[in-house]
């Protein structure tokens, strides 16, 4: 019983003797072939040359670090739960005195773990922030040969102190975003160390 | 029994009722919010203005409307009264103003702040408040001040509910800290350095609405939402403390131990110092089973399953009738 009428009947004829030669189809191939030659390869000499990247590219992610090269992540977890994959995780400790210069507000993260195996790069984290701190770059992840390898603790992530190596991300950050995500009020950071004598008992 | 009808849901309440609790009792999607006023603390509500109400019928012998927003904790129900909460815009209106000025000089760090997950002024600012501030001006500061090694004092935080001080009046034996000054500088402090130290003095935690009061030995140890409630008891030795707490885990750690909270946050039974503060190993305690969460908190969102009370119902029944062995029940 036939149920649909997809099947084929295979033809068995006998081939002809044009068919048989096989040279007018050799010479239809080598046409084809020798037409490529002539074209403009699709391929590109990769680490030599690479493509344009679109400017919002989502690739490896970086911490920021504000202009006096404080870092600005305060490890509020929002990155993490936004993340789909739940690929971050992080724990927190209290800024002591003395490393202001160090971290803007008076938490930050001691631990900050991004596994790239996890990553979907979606962006999502990055969205989340809302202390401008995590950015997705244009950089690819490399391979590695131990799956340990990729996760990306704060040595890989954050960015660098030398002012000539700092990435920018500011075509990612739209006008809306960054007036959205101002912080409102006084600098934040001086709530707690600064001398108000204005409320003095 | 006076009779009040709120948001056209009609209720029967004994005499000397506020409108607030006949609105809790008729359920949470007619409850105002309430930022000061507490149950189980007496003379609190009547500061942060949150659970205005718009009365538009006085009562029964007197109908005509009352002028203005009336704060609905604090004002008792009149048999035949009519009264509007979410279903008047203008009410809406007026709230979203009170919670504009609560937000005027709260310092938005949610960010670095313990409380953030279970903040009722996140919550309020999230239903009730405009997306963007139109406060231009320096907010207040304070200096800190050290009020001991369990609760940390984040004055920049407070939005005067008076919560804690009605804590350390009714709860405790002697009360150290209190509100200073007036106004725009009212600040909650101990004014000498002065450390609160009472067997019950860890509750203003709980009580406070906001991360003004946070707990000190979980500073920064973990958000909020990535720790697990657990309903616990101990045998405490404490006379007026009962050892009923709630167990935020971390792992097999517990960070932190609160009380129980009800729907409207605030806590069922107060506990003493030693089994919020001292017993934060997961031996010291019996543990009960899953906190119920509201699967609109931000808690839930760490894969944590509430418990389906139903389900435990009918669990309980067949376990009474011997359909099932004791261990099923534990844990759902």
């Amino acid at each position: 019983m036939q149920l649909t009428n997809r099947s084929r009947v295979v033809s068995n004829k006998k081939q002809s003797f044009a068919e048989k030669a096989y040279f007018p189809a050799i010479i239809k191939g080598m046409m084809i072939t020798m037409s490529h030659l002539l074209k403009k390869p699709a391929t590109i000499q990769y680490p030599e040359q690479v493509r344009p990247m679109a400017p919002v590219y989502r690739g490896q992610h970086i911490l920021k670090r504000d202009e006096n090269g404080a870092e600005r992540c305060t490890a509020c977890g929002l990155c993490a739960v936004a993340c789909p994959a739940e690929a971050i995780t992080m724990e927190s400790a209290e800024r002591k005195k003395g490393e202001e210069n160090l971290y803007r507000e008076e938490k930050y993260a001691t631990i900050y773990e991004i596994n790239m195996l996890r990553c979907i790069f979606c962006g999502l984290c990055e969205e989340a922030c809302p202390k401008e701190a995590i950015f997705l770059t244009d950089k690819t992840v490399p391979s590695e040969f131990e799956r340990g390898d990729f996760v990306y603790g704060k040595d890989k992530l954050t960015e660098t102190l030398d002012n000539t190596r700092k990435v920018d991300v500011s075509k990612r950050q739209t006008e809306e975003v960054k007036e959205f995500k101002k912080i409102p009020g006084p600098k934040h950071n001086t709530l707690f160390d600064k001398k108000s004598l204005d409320h003095k008992h | 029994m006076p009779k009040v009808t709120i948001d056209g849901h009609e209720i029967e309440v004994p005499k000397g009722t506020t409108i607030l609790q006949a609105a809790r009792m008729i359920g949470p999607h007619v409850a105002p919010p309430a930022m000061c006023f507490y149950t189980k603390l007496k003379t609190s509500g009547g500061y942060c203005r949150t659970c205005i109400v718009k009365v538009t019928k006085g009562s029964a012998q007197n109908p005509n409307p009352m002028p203005k927003p009336v704060a609905s904790c604090r004002t008792e129900v009149m048999d035949g009264m009519e009264v509007q909460n979410n279903t008047s815009p203008d009410l809406l209106e007026a709230r979203k103003g009170v919670v504009e000025f609560l937000l005027i000089n709260h310092p938005l760090d949610c960010p670095i702040c313990d409380q953030a997950g279970e903040c009722h002024l996140q919550d309020l600012g999230y239903q009730n408040g405009s997306e963007k501030t139109r406060y231009e001006f320096k907010r207040r500061e304070f200096e800190k001040i050290d009020i001991g090694k369990y609760v940390s004092l984040h004055m920049t935080r407070c939005i005067m509910c008076f919560r804690c001080v009605k804590v350390a009046d009714q709860i405790t034996d002697k009360r150290v800290h209190g509100v200073l000054h007036r106004g725009d500088a009212a600040e909650i402090s101990t004014y000498i350095e002065n450390v609160i130290e009472n067997d019950f003095s860890g509750n203003v935690i709980d009580v406070c609405p906001v991360g003004a009061l946070t707990d000190r030995t979980f500073r920064f140890k973990s958000r909020v939402w990535y720790t697990k409630p657990m309903e616990a008891h101990r045998k405490c030795d404490h006379a007026k403390c009962n050892g009923k707490v709630r167990l935020w885990f971390k792992g097999e750690d517990v960070l932190r131990v609160t009380a129980r909270k009800d729907q409207w946050g605030e806590a069922e039974e107060f506990i003493c110092n030693t089994c919020r503060f001292e017993k934060k190993r997961k031996s010291d305690w019996i543990i009960e089973g899953p906190s119920p969460i509201s699967h609109h908190s931000v808690i839930s969102t760490n894969h944590y399953m509430s418990l389906n009370m139903a389900k435990v119902e009918i669990l309980k029944h067949q376990k009474a009738l011997g359909f099932i062995p004791m261990k099923k029940l534990d844990l759902e």
